[in-house]
């Protein structure tokens, strides 16, 4: 209190009127300039200027998405161990949970989407970058065998900066532990929408993020398989700054449609009808 | 067997130069090899041989990382890290044996996938992606045998079977240790550190049920005695793709689908 007192003796000291009040700003990542933060949150965290898709908690995702109240989330106690015994890791893990309330860096369940049925799963970056560890696999796992047994499809937000470093080769194996998974949906007929989101990277991009029926991106996201900074330090050159976004992956083949925030409900919907996924009579 | 070698020790052992390499060991297992090329999208990746040959006899196909022996070797090669290309190369291979009911032996030795500009426009990970998901249903038997750097995503897209074996001295992991202690502490010099703590042997795959198996090398390691590993590796292969080639294949699928679906630590 007192130090923001003796601010103002100072600026008035100095001559200067007391300077406006400036509300937050929120400096987006791709563009660099700079836009109220309650105009990019009003936006759905996407950049007012150059429409960059900002990260949505997995919360956010999930009420801007599916059908209010149709959520039902699967395993939701789920907590890793420590299967290198990392020092550290479990401490670590304890501190982050009460920080972000995840438990992991997934959350999934069924939900409805504008009255068609899906079996949802959406990472969250907030917890350790939404790095694949055993809990992300295991969940990612399971919905999609329940998918599979339930003839559900699945939509899946990914964000991940690739593997759980801290579980070692447990966290390289979730890669095939999952796509076993989803070859598994996908030759029983299921439908597989992915959803690339910022940033999907590293050992999700080399699984489950690419091997959807259908691909989204939200624009401008990072996607790609190395880091930047590795594939500098390897051609020792910068790289472009469109280098793996969305729209540099969807001109290369690897994304079927870039996809605004705002639409995404939309044509998640449509994309559901399309393959006889319909809404059940009353919920219509 | 040797006395137990430290992770760290190991590493070194499997870089030291003359650790023989596919090229070494291809004719001292198979007989009738014959390269195959390309595939069929863009073009043909030196660093992934495959083609097919006899095993005991019998023909199988063969899918390899190919480190080079020297400077120009490794060159070619580049120095065992893949493009997208050859996984796709291997995939086409796989696919090839699953029609003609071969069974399918992968090599595995790489530090890792290659990270540069061209492979990434040309897709690696969605040729490794693809790679995991289709090896997991080929109905035909896998085997695959980590002989020195078992690197990655680089790695598993040649490592999706129905049992893994290491070398003795070989590793398995999710990053160099180099890499992990960059990543991870900021300091690359802390390598040693880190692979002691990374669990990467031979001992710690079977331990963590990545691998089945541990194949012995010579005393001092492979590049000791040339035919003695190759008799090693052959005596396994022809052991366990009698035995796979035993089973039902739907009960194998269903127990290559268990082997990975059960990795994993957590509580609930």
């Amino acid at each position: 209190m007192f130090e923001g007192f003796f601010d103002v003796v100072k600026k008035r000291a100095r001559g200067g009127a007391e300077e406006e009040y400036k509300p937050p700003m929120f400096k987006c990542p791709r563009c660099t300039q700079t836009s109220p933060l309650s105009r990019y949150e009003e936006l759905h965290r996407v950049c007012p200027k150059c429409n960059y898709h900002g990260r949505l908690s997995s919360q956010e995702r999930i009420a801007i998405t599916v059908d209010k109240d149709s959520f039902k989330e699967f395993d939701g106690g789920m907590i890793s161990a420590n299967p290198l015994d990392f020092p550290d890791y479990t401490e670590k893990q304890a501190e982050i949970r009460s920080s972000t309330g995840l438990n992991d860096a997934v959350v999934t369940g069924t939900a409805t989407i504008k009255g068609s049925p899906v079996v949802i799963g959406v990472m969250d970056s907030r917890y350790m970058m939404g790095s694949m560890g055993s809990v992300v696999g295991e969940k990612i796992t399971r919905a999609f065998e329940y998918a599979t047994e339930n003839h559900l499809p699945v939509v899946m937000f990914t964000a991940s900066g690739g593997a759980r470093m801290q579980e070692g080769i447990v966290s390289l194996m979730q890669m095939a532990k999952t796509s076993g998974a989803v070859k598994l949906h996908s030759e029983a007929g299921g439908l597989y929408i992915a959803v690339m989101t910022d940033p999907t990277t590293g050992g999700v991009t080399a699984s489950f993020a690419s091997l959807g029926d259908i691909i989204i991106a939200e624009p401008k996201v990072l996607i790609g398989f190395a880091g930047r900074r590795v594939i500098e330090g390897t051609i020792k050159q910068r790289l472009p700054e469109d280098f793996q976004l969305a729209e540099f992956m969807f001109d290369k083949g690897f994304v079927d449609m870039i996809v605004e925030r705002r639409k995404m409900r939309s044509v998640l919907s449509h994309l559901l009808k399309l393959h006889g996924f319909a809404p059940k009579e009353k919920e219509v | 067997m040797d006395e137990k070698k430290t992770a760290w020790e190991r590493l070194q052992l499997i870089h030291t130069k003359g650790r023989p390499t596919i090229k070494d060991y291809l004719p001292l297992i198979f007989t009738d090899f014959y390269e195959m090329h390309g595939d069929r999208l863009y073009g043909d990746d030196k660093a992934i041989l495959g083609g097919i040959g006899r095993l005991d006899g019998k023909p199988v196909t063969i899918i390899a990382e190919v480190k080079g022996r020297d400077i120009n070797e490794n060159k070619a090669c580049n120095f065992a890290m893949p493009h997208p290309e050859g996984y796709r190369k291997a995939l086409r291979l796989a696919r090839q044996a699953e029609k003609f009911h071969r069974p399918i032996i992968c090599f595995i030795d790489t530090p890792g996938a290659f990270c540069g500009v061209a492979a990434e426009e040309r897709g690696q990970g969605e040729a490794i992606a693809k790679n995991i998901a289709e090896f997991m249903t080929l109905r035909t038997p896998i085997i695959s045998i980590v002989l020195g750097e078992g690197g990655s995503g680089g790695a598993l897209a040649l490592g999706v079977c129905d049992e893994l074996a290491m070398l003795e001295n070989a590793e398995y992991s999710v990053l160099s240790p180099r890499g992990f202690a960059s990543i991870l502490w900021k300091d690359a010099s802390r390598e040693q550190e880190a692979s002691e703590i990374m669990k990467l042997t031979a001992e710690d795959m079977v331990d963590l049920g990545v691998a089945e198996a541990v194949i012995e090398e010579p005393l001092g390691g492979a590049h000791n005695d040339l035919d003695k590993i190759s008799e090693n590796i052959k005596e396994y292969l022809s052991q366990k793709i009698a035995e796979k080639c035993q089973k039902d294949i739907d009960v194998l699928l269903k127990e290559r689908y268990t082997k990975f679906r059960k990795i994993g630590a957590f509580s609930e």
